[in-house]
């Protein structure tokens, strides 16, 4: 399969690259790893009238450690690069990565590629979601820092506006009382998550439960915060009994996603017992 | 509107100019005459046209020939040593790790990738590392058994098999 003809440029620095998006003029679209754009394209289930490649903007690449602690994670760094980056400390992102596309995907796709895709059964939204990390976004017009809940808007969208690009995504730094991890449902065939779920816990000093962040992807219309969750897990022991009733409100207030590799009674079912096996195993982190 | 590329394929500078949706393997097998990348689905699944791009291993039809400029591509034509096969070649030939052998560049060129990055793969990591490689005619037992071979005798010392015939 050939994509429709397109225009194609190579931007030289990030400068080039916004100025290219901002002068718009017919249908723009950045390529990053192009994993997930190239099949759409090829696929002829989207267009642009020009692709501007910032795939190897070295300026966007490699992660770092902020001076307060923070972990900064250049949007154009790939899966690959991740994993072999400090970010595999953090037990949710370790657990997930391994699970996203296959050895060769993940060699090409990128971090920004993937938030931006928005795909609504993204498995480092699901993390980065769980995580509170926070997207930095730029334009000619400027920079700004997006919280990562509240950015993914729907199935394929997201809080960015047109002549803004990810440079960015930034994660909490680590903390001692907190544990992490990452289970998630695979279709067999493609591998895309039909639930997944990350979980960030904090225990306090007598070991229960401080507090959770529990995302979910794959389930609703884009990965979201199980907030109803977050409630229950608050102040909770640890009891299997206690954690599977948190988990059990996965979907309170979702539309489930019903397909014909999981059924919406099915999903709501499995949503809540790989929430609960995701809580289960951070706090297995924490020993 | 065609884009002027230049890159190294198999050790070997070459020049192109290319529309810019022609896709890396279309540049390789059709303007570069390396049909030993093969297009299998066409749609980022089937792993059989795996190629190495600056040493990673990345799937040939989801990406576009202009974004390998200035890159070190290296296809199955690239593997031996002139007439001496590389250990994955010939463990795949010993360990019978094909039957129609569509799916096998990629495949090799796969494992190519695992043991430069890990030397002594169990079978699981294995198993995992050609999860993007889809072998439809025997199953993956053979597969397995073959890069196994080839890591352990790429670990004893990289000693390799003259191709016959």
């Amino acid at each position: 399969m050939i994509p429709a003809a397109f225009d194609y440029q190579r931007s030289a620095t990030l400068d080039d690259a916004l100025k290219a998006i901002a002068d718009g003029g017919g249908t723009v679209k950045l390529l990053a790893g192009g994993q997930s754009l190239l099949p759409l394209l090829k696929l002829r289930l989207g267009s642009a009238d020009r692709l501007v490649d910032i795939g190897r903007l070295g300026e966007l690449k490699g992660v770092r450690r902020l001076p307060d602690g923070r972990l900064a994670i250049g949007a154009m760094t790939t899966y690959s690069e991740l994993a072999a980056s400090s970010a595999r400390h953090y037990g949710v992102v370790a657990d997930a990565l391994p699970t996203i596309g296959d050895v060769q995907v993940r060699n090409r796709g990128t971090v920004g590629g993937a938030v931006a895709h928005a795909d609504p059964a993204s498995d480092l939204a699901a993390c980065f979601l769980a995580l509170d990390a926070e997207i930095v976004a730029r334009s000619v017009r400027g920079e700004r820092t997006i919280p990562v809940d509240g950015f993914f808007t729907g199935p394929f969208s997201t809080a960015l506006a047109t002549d803004e690009l990810i440079t960015e995504v930034r994660l909490p730094g680590p903390r001692d009382d907190a544990g992490s991890a990452y289970a998630s449902l695979e279709q067999p065939a493609s591998g895309y998550a039909m639930v997944g779920a990350a979980v960030v816990v904090f225990v306090a000093g007598d070991g229960s439960i401080e507090g959770a962040n529990v995302a979910l992807t794959g389930v609703g219309p884009h990965p979201y915060r199980a907030r109803a969750v977050e409630a229950a897990l608050a102040g909770s022991d640890r009891s299997a009994a206690s954690l599977a009733a948190a988990a059990a409100h996965a979907t309170d207030g979702i539309d489930v996603v019903g397909d014909i590799h999981a059924g919406r009674e099915y999903r709501t079912a499995m949503a809540a017992v790989y929430t609960r096996r995701a809580i289960e195993a951070a706090l297995a982190r924490l020993g | 509107m065609s884009e002027h590329i230049t890159f190294v394929v198999n050790g070997i500078p070459r020049e192109l100019d290319v529309e810019p949706r022609r896709l890396l393997v279309q540049a390789l097998r059709e303007d570069l005459d390396l049909t030993g990348t093969h297009v299998g689905c066409d749609t980022s699944q089937c792993g059989a046209c795996t190629v190495h791009v600056d040493g990673m291993a990345v799937k040939s039809c989801t990406m576009l020939a202009v974004q390998a400029e200035g890159s070190e591509v290296r296809t199955i034509e690239g593997l031996a040593d002139g007439d001496t096969l590389h250990p994955l070649q010939a463990a795949f030939w010993e360990k019978h790790g094909l039957q129609c052998g569509f799916c096998t560049p990629g495949m090799i060129m796969t494992a190519a990738d695992l043991l430069a990055r890990n030397a002594d793969p169990s079978d699981d990591e294995i198993r995992h590392a050609i999860d993007g490689n889809i072998c439809r005619c025997t199953g993956y037992q053979n597969i397995v058994a073959a890069v196994r071979e080839a890591a352990r005798v790429i670990r004893s010392g990289g000693a390799t098999v003259a191709a016959q015939g």
